[in-house]
């Protein structure tokens, strides 16, 4: 259990999902010597057997009475609450430990779940430090950061094995999660709650870093579009308000639209399309190309950009970093 | 306690007696169902209430000049058909077919009395959760209302018909049970849509 | 006053006259009408398990499917779309049109012959049961195979099962087939309750029971009360679709998570409905083959029933992660470990018996004796689910689908293989190959735990349920291929049950009428019973009356001195706790009216799904009317009796 597998969550590395991980274990192993116990029993039992065949041999097995036996039934009860009371108890204390949201959180995110992405708000206190991205969260280790879930479409779940357990997002009301990163790293969240074709594909990843990297990262997303540095940035600029902003929004531009997600600094993300492909410019063409043939039933359509057309906006869209 | 291993010779019912046959305990399985069913109707009610914002119900103050009255009717309807089954049990016809007739009649009136206080309401099916649960369930009641009075026009036909006595009359007792079962979940209902709100519900 | 509605039973013993008159009076018709009119409780039982393994076959295709898709990562034998569409349709098949049937079928053949009687409560009710069954299952697989399958998972939550996220008519086809099904539910349930309460033999007291019995009844009298909710729910649903309600629309103030509620309401207790009747089988049949009667019989019906009573509490731990207030969820999360422990009577009852017995090890021991263990880790998995905290780990992985299948798999269709072995001589008079069943059972067995052990770990890795593919990064891969395999294997294994049937069908041994030595009244008749089940209704004295005189005793039951009943179609009726003889029953004859009947309700359903209204209400009247006949009080009845001064 290591990073080849990261959506385990035997391996937590955000406070809330450490709360949940000693009871995991406890249940677990409770669990596992449970099955061990009375398969033993069993097999023990069966050992004893009389005959191994079928109707007659049974029929040769005289009837008997025999003990009555109850005293396993009153036995096995009072051995089996005693690990029941425990996980009861400790269940109790560990849902009090983490489910109250932060009094005092250090960042106050928005999410909402979308088929098939996450749209990311900050909530500075300054109304200029809000911000709008997709898809990829950033916070700093150590610090409790509140997340407030809102659903747009259909139900999506928001979970983050290694940070914290699953919180839906919900149409009509707000849910309460949040997360706090013991170690610096990238946790991936796959949405966990099944919202059409491509739930597969509805990935966030959480990036935790130092404060003073997050703060850097913090003051780059404040800042406004990169303009075009040339010809062809210029064209593909034009491009992107023509074809890509009626959904799609790049701060500071002419591109403003809501319906997709916003793509300003889309450059700095990790990943594209919800963790489907890592984001480089190549990925990038491909996706604005084809993405219908890599997401299938997703809502972005096709581009049919000439080959020329779409190098412009690849340009332009390389430098929102 | 010991038991004897033969059956007692004693003198058994052939077929259904009065209420002794499973054919009471069907209509007796089928009411637990059906009133399972409106319970989950006013589940729904109080839940939206208490989890909808403010005003959630579109009538603060519905009209109960209609509502009541129509309930009462319902309600004294019952009574006549349990009077009508009185009149099997002591073989008066007369008045058997005057109570089972006089309950289709004010079953009738009642339903076509709803089918008024549905066209006086403000709102529509598509208006709101509240509007579309109040048509769902007054709705599904008018159809129990409207499996009633069918219940009790065929009673008061096979009664005309003398196809019963005081002991052979299952089907009487049956119906008019479906019948008094269609009436108490009205009474529901109408506390439910007419009177809580008054109360302060979902306001 | 004696009078023609008034009798005195003759209690007489057995002749071949006496069976000849009942013959006469219970054998069908031959031929087609014979066949669509019967209303024999043993046909229909058989109808119901044979329709239930087509569409277990079915859902085990459509299952191969998926594990041919998920065996590696990133592979596209399927479109997210036939994913989704196969896994919502194996899941609706598995658990509506293959778990519930299945047992329904097996109690509606064994009922009549445990309790000592004629026939079920209500024989004609019984098969419109059936017809309905089939009916509603066509419908739905008709939208399946048209390319409109449910694609929003057998729970369906809303939003996403709307018309303004799934235009298509899947979610018409799921919603009226949903609410046609229940129909048959309902209806299948009352006949239980009102069979197993008013039509036992003299003697068959409620402490004389069977335990799948007891297990039966407690799940129809969930269903009965159960039903309704999930029934309105898919009405509410159909209406948002199709009229513009607002149930579930938060902009009309509609509330998506009522869906959840109204489902799971029904839903936990469907589960306890669909392994309860299983957990009674093997209440039953373990300690046939322990040669001793089952360890505390008295504890563990009580807690068939505590198990429902408590399942009706616990619905809320479907939902930990939707944001529910933390005191709410610290009740359901308390009432859901509780619910281990007469779970856990069971178990322990089991294991007692085996423990205390002298096991004979035959195929149907093999399938009831490893249901414990599978009952075990689907029971502590699903303890873990338990635990709000753990369950916001745990839930919607594969960690929940391992839990499931063992839950489903481990508790109902290993006890059901069980019970085929146990019980196929019982119906068929011939007996399954011992060799072949072990095959049989260990190929199941085998395959079953290579598919879902290690998809416990699948979970823990934290695969999501519901994904047509993953990537290979995520380090699923070898599980995921060695579940596929597992999943072949098992499919195997139930591939040598149809073999073994299909060989021993008119080729295996000859059974006696009580090939296993069993306790129970259904063993007293012949293999397969004549169409009139006894020909004297018995007198029970004891829970195993075929063990008295080895047992301690103090009365024997009367089997071969009985109430003879042959002045029509006749059976006796009881009183409720007791079982005293309270009336004779009259059974109805066969009849088409069931057939007709149901066919008018689909042609109902038909009409809805065509958006047709004029053909629902014509067919709506025609079935109003049709019930009116059926329910038209017979004339002979009144005329028997004297006129009155």
């Amino acid at each position: 259990m290591n990073t080849a597998t990261p959506l385990g969550y035997l391996d937590s590395a955000g406070t809330r999902a450490d709360a949940i991980l000693p009871l995991t274990w406890y249940m677990l192993i409770v669990s596992i010597l449970v099955c061990v116990i009375i398969g033993w029993i069993l097999v023990r039992a069966l050992r004893r057997s009389r005959a191994n065949g079928g109707d007659e041999e049974t029929r040769a097995v005289a009837v008997e009475e025999g003990p009555s036996g109850t005293h396993w039934i009153r036995n096995g009860l009072l051995i089996s609450s005693v690990p029941l009371l425990v996980a009861l108890v400790w269940t109790m204390v560990t849902l009090a430990a983490v489910s109250g949201p932060p009094a005092r959180p250090a960042l106050t995110l928005d999410v909402v779940g979308h088929q098939w992405w996450w749209e990311v708000t900050y909530d500075g206190t300054p109304a200029a430090h809000t911000f709008t991205t997709a898809n990829e969260i950033h916070i700093p280790v150590g610090q409790r950061v509140l997340v407030r879930l809102h659903g747009a479409d259909v139900i999506h779940s928001f979970w983050v094995p290694k940070l914290s357990g699953k919180t839906d997002t919900i149409p009509g009301q707000t849910n309460l999660s949040w997360l706090e990163a013991r170690v610096p790293g990238v946790y991936t969240g796959p949405c966990s709650e099944y919202c059409g074709e491509q739930h597969a594909h509805m990935m966030v990843q959480v990036v935790a870093q130092s404060s003073a990297q997050f703060d850097q990262w913090f003051a780059q997303q404040l800042q406004p579009a990169t303009a075009p540095t040339d010809s062809a940035s210029e064209r593909g600029a034009a491009l992107f308000e023509y074809r890509c902003g009626a959904c799609h929004q790049i701060r500071g531009t002419q591109a403003g639209a809501h319906a997709g997600p916003d793509l300003s600094h889309i450059a700095g993300r990790r990943t594209l399309a919800a963790g489907l492909l890592p984001n480089t410019p190549g990925t990038l063409a491909a996706w604005i190309e084809n993405a219908h043939g890599l997401k299938p039933g997703n809502q972005m359509p096709n581009q049919n950009l000439t080959g020329g057309e779409l190098m412009d906006v690849i340009a332009y869209l390389e430098l929102q970093r | 306690m010991a038991e004897p291993v033969t059956v007692p010779g004693v003198a058994l019912p052939v077929g259904p007696i009065g209420r002794r046959g499973v054919g009471w305990w069907g209509v007796g399985t089928l009411v637990a169902s059906e009133a399972a069913l409106f319970a989950y109707l006013l589940f729904s009610y109080f839940y939206y209430g208490a989890t909808a914002g403010p005003n959630w119900v579109l009538e603060p103050h519905p009209d109960l000049h209609v509502a009541l009255p129509n309930t009462i009717l319902l309600l004294a309807s019952s009574g006549v058909a349990w009077w009508g089954e009185r009149g099997v049990l002591r073989q008066r016809r007369a008045q058997a077919l005057w109570g089972f007739g006089i309950a289709f009649l004010m079953g009738c009136l009642f339903a076509l009395v709803q089918l008024h206080e549905w066209h006086t309401k403000p709102f529509s099916l598509g208006t709101s959760s509240f509007s579309s649960l109040y048509f769902l369930t007054t709705g599904l009641h008018e159809a129990h209302v409207f499996v009633g009075v069918l219940i009790l026009a065929a009673i008061f036909v096979w009664t005309a018909h003398d196809y019963f006595s005081p002991r052979r009359r299952l089907s009487v007792s049956a119906g008019v049970l479906y019948w008094h079962f269609v009436d108490i979940v009205w009474l529901f209902v109408f506390t439910t849509y007419y009177i809580t709100p008054y109360l302060g519900f979902g306001h | 006053m004696k009078s023609a509605d008034l009798r005195i039973p003759v209690v007489g013993a057995d002749s071949i006259a006496h069976q000849s008159r009942l013959l006469e009076l219970w054998e069908g018709k031959p031929g087609l009408a014979g066949f669509f009119g019967s209303v024999d409780h043993k046909h229909i039982g058989v109808r119901y398990i044979v329709t239930a393994f087509v569409f277990l076959v079915l859902g085990g295709l459509e299952a191969l499917a998926m594990r041919l898709q998920l065996a590696g990562p990133d592979r596209a034998l399927l479109t997210p779309a036939q994913y989704d569409q196969l896994f919502s349709t194996h899941g609706m098949t598995m658990i509506f049109l293959y778990a519930s049937p299945v047992l329904s079928g097996f109690s509606n053949y064994l009922w009549p012959l445990l309790l000592g009687s004629r026939d079920m409560a209500f024989p004609r009710l019984n098969a419109f049961g059936y017809w309905v069954y089939l009916a509603s299952g066509i419908f739905l697989y008709v939208g399946f195979l048209t390319g409109n399958g449910p694609n929003d998972g057998w729970f369906n939550y809303v939003p996403y099962a709307s018309a303004a996220y799934n235009p298509g008519l899947n979610e018409d086809f799921y919603s009226l087939g949903m609410v046609f099904l229940g129909i048959s539910t309902s209806v299948g349930a009352a006949n239980f309750i009102v069979t197993a309460f008013r039509t036992r033999a003299p003697g068959m007291s409620l402490d004389r029971l069977p335990i799948l019995v007891w297990g039966t009844l407690t799940a129809s009298v969930a269903n009965l009360i159960v039903v309704p909710a999930v029934s309105l729910a898919f009405l509410m649903l159909w209406m948002d679709r199709q009229f513009g309600t607002q149930f579930f629309n938060t902009v009309g103030g509609g509330q998506p998570l009522l869906w959840q509620h109204l489902f799971w309401i029904f839903g936990h207790p469907w589960v306890y409905a669909i392994v309860l009747p299983a957990m009674g089988m093997v209440s039953d049949g373990l300690p046939v083959f322990c040669r001793r009667p089952l360890v505390g019989y008295s504890l563990v019906a009580v807690s068939t029933v505590a198990t429902m009573i408590l399942g009706f509490g616990v619905w809320v731990h479907h939902m930990f992660a939707t944001g529910l207030p933390g005191i709410g969820m610290s009740f359901f999360s308390a009432a859901s470990i509780a619910i281990t422990l007469p779970s856990a009577v069971a178990v322990f009852a089991w294991l007692a018996t085996i423990r205390l017995g002298k096991p004979v090890i035959t195929t149907a021991f093999l399938f009831f004796a490893s249901m414990i263990l599978l009952f075990v880790i689907g029971g502590v998995s699903g303890f873990m689910t338990a635990s709000v905290p753990v369950d916001w780990q745990l839930t919607d992985t594969y960690f929940v689908v391992a839990h499931l299948h063992y839950v489903l798999i481990g508790i109902n269709v290993f006890p059901v293989v069980g019970a085929i072995y146990f019980w196929f001589p019982k119906m068929r008079g011939r007996l399954l190959d011992e060799k072949l069943g072990r095959w049989n059972f260990w190929t199941m067995f085998i395959g079953f735990n290579l598919c879902f052990l290690p998809m416990h770990l699948t979970g823990l890795l934290g695969m999501p349920r519901r994904v047509y593919t993953y990537a290979p990064e995520m380090g699923w891969t070898t599980l995921n291929l060695i579940t596929s395999i597992g999943a072949f294997v098992f499919a195997i294994g139930v591939l040598l049950l149809f073999v073994n049937i299909a060989r021993s069908w008119s080729k295996g041994k000859i059974a006696s009428a009580n090939p296993w030595d069993a306790p129970t009244l259904e063993w007293s008749v012949s293999s397969p019973p004549p169409p009139y089940n006894f020909a004297l209704i018995p007198k029970v004295a004891s829970r195993h009356p075929l063990w008295e005189g080895r047992l301690p005793a103090p009365e024997r039951s009367s089997l071969d001195r009985g109430l003879l009943l042959d002045s029509g179609k006749e059976t006796i009726g009881s009183t409720a706790l007791d079982a005293h003889a309270d009336m004779i029953l009259e059974m109805p004859e066969d009849s088409l009216a069931p057939l007709f009947l149901s066919l008018g309700l689909a042609g109902a359903f038909a009409g809805l799904i065509l958006k047709l209204w004029v053909v629902t209400a014509i067919f709506g009247v025609v079935l109003a009317m049709a019930l009116l006949w059926w329910l038209w009080p017979r004339r002979a009845l009144r005329e028997r009796e004297p006129a009155h001064g």
